[in-house]
């Protein structure tokens, strides 16, 4: 497990109410049951903590842990 | 791979809404008698969830300006008004609205959702970003959507939040568009405008704030928040409904900007739908002009609302905003509580609104309430009465204690 895909898994727990076991590999919509909603504000967290933006309209083509680390990981390079 | 398979959970959570014997989402209206009356189930109900703010559906020149234009311009306009040309009564009714809101140009959609889709749409492009507040309605949502700008969405209410995000997207080329609404429609709160006008000095973005449930309620004109706060120098862009205090159909948007004639051929939602119906316009003409001449009706739903939001603080309920609106919330423990509840309260003749994530901000189940200066003070003191013993005394006081 990368250090950004720990992290992000860390920021996901509180979201985390069926108890699914977190990896790289988490579909954060369907595996956790949260709305489109919660997962924005999940991403909001994500953002605050990486100090980073990450645009909605990415968020279609980001499904799992491992989609959304390569996200934090790209935006941080460019800062 | 069957395309509606993916429906499925929308399918089986409204199973389970069916097995409590409730169907949350299927109310028919039978008949209607008045603003707040209607027959539902066969029982007169008294309406507490139809946002008919001014209580002006039943207005007696607005129905009769509505028969004339269905005579004098027939039953629709069968087609855009880019295509089929505008009936007079579109330019006047955008005319009079500009007057109305102190603006200089305003043009009318055929409802409040496109109007959102059409504003959104035609200011932003895919060079540019908007910031919406997380809360925005689901119309803000989808007209970002389609305007391909870049989205980027900050905490409710939270002005040092859109701060600290525009400050991230410093140096980006574009423009850059910050949406707010007057009253937020689930939970009744307010933008707090002056606080975004300062980050608006500080950064420098167009501003538009949508007045869907402030129109007609709020400030001494009844323009909204931004009448009511004395901001709306600094407020470029106004979005609004004839859905709610105008009675009728439609949306509308407003600004002075000198290109802003030019949006109308540039907004998908504007060009390629049919024009608002000519009853449904002439309703919306009679209905601008008694909120102009009838300031009292304003008075008179502040008065319920504040009847309202004290009896239902009297019983200690857990309600979704401080601050006295037309929208009153109640929170719920739980979605099977709220809809036994909100069942409970339609069974003994009070129809209010049920609203559940992902519809609602927080995962909150609510119980809400909109006021109407049709309203009597009874009808008031019947819905608290009621709450009383549905909600307090039942789950929704579990909620507050908890």
């Amino acid at each position: 497990m990368t250090d950004t895909v720990a992290q992000i898994c860390t920021l996901l727990a509180p979201f985390n109410s069926n108890g699914t076991v977190l990896s790289a590999s988490t579909d954060i919509s369907s595996d956790l049951n949260i709305d489109s909603v919660t997962v924005m504000d999940f991403v909001m967290e994500v953002e605050d903590h990486f100090d980073i933006e990450i645009p909605l309209n990415i968020l279609s083509e980001t499904r799992t842990v491992a989609d959304l680390a390569r996200v934090v990981e790209a935006r941080r390079k460019k800062e | 791979m069957d395309l509606l398979e993916k429906h499925r959970g929308i399918a089986e959570r409204h199973a389970r809404m069916l097995a409590m014997g409730v169907n949350a989402v299927g109310v028919t209206n039978e008949q209607m008698i008045s603003p707040t009356r209607a027959i539902i189930d066969g029982r007169e109900t008294i309406l507490a969830g139809t946002n008919n703010y001014m209580g002006i559906t039943f207005d007696a020149d607005c129905i009769a300006a509505g028969k004339q234009a269905l005579e004098d311009f027939g039953t629709g306009t069968t087609g855009s008004r880019i295509a089929n040309g505008s009936f007079a009564l579109h330019t006047q009714l955008e005319r009079e609205f500009a007057q109305f809101l102190n603006r200089k140009h305003c043009i009318v959609f055929t409802t409040g959702y496109q109007a959102n889709l059409g504003m959104m749409s035609g200011l932003a492009g895919p060079r540019d970003t908007i910031y919406l507040d997380a809360d925005s309605h689901s119309s803000i949502y989808d007209g970002c959507t389609l305007s391909g700008a870049k989205l980027v969405r900050f905490r409710h209410n939270d002005a040092a939040d859109l701060d600290k995000r525009l400050t991230r997207g410093e140096g980006e080329e574009g423009g850059k568009l910050v949406v707010l609404e007057g009253i937020y429609s689930m939970l009744g709160d307010r933008a707090p405008l002056s606080d975004f006008i300062e980050v608006k000095k500080k950064h420098g973005f167009q501003l538009l704030v949508d007045e869907a449930h402030s129109f007609g309620v709020l400030g001494d004109h009844g323009r909204g928040l931004a009448d009511e706060a004395g901001l709306e120098d600094d407020i470029d862009f106004v979005v609004g409904t004839f859905s709610k205090s105008v009675g009728a159909i439609g949306g509308f948007g407003a600004g002075n900007h000198p290109l802003f004639e030019y949006l109308r051929y540039a907004m998908r939602p504007y060009m390629f739908t049919a024009s608002s119906s000519p009853a449904s316009v002439a309703t919306s003409l009679a209905a601008i002009r008694k909120l102009a001449a009838e300031p009292q009706r304003r008075q008179r739903l502040r008065e319920n609302s504040a009847r309202l939001f004290d009896g239902f603080r009297a019983l200690g309920l857990d309600m979704g905003c401080g601050q006295v609106s037309p929208v009153i919330a109640v929170k719920c423990p739980d979605e099977p509580s709220t809809i036994a509840m909100w069942n409970a309260l339609l069974k003994s003749g009070v129809y209010v609104n049920i609203a559940l994530p992902p519809g609602t901000p927080n995962k909150l189940c609510l119980l809400r309430c909109s006021v109407s200066a049709a309203h009597s003070d009874a009808d008031i003191d019947r819905i608290i009465e009621l709450f009383g013993s549905v909600v307090a005394q039942g789950h929704g006081k579990q909620a507050v204690n908890a």
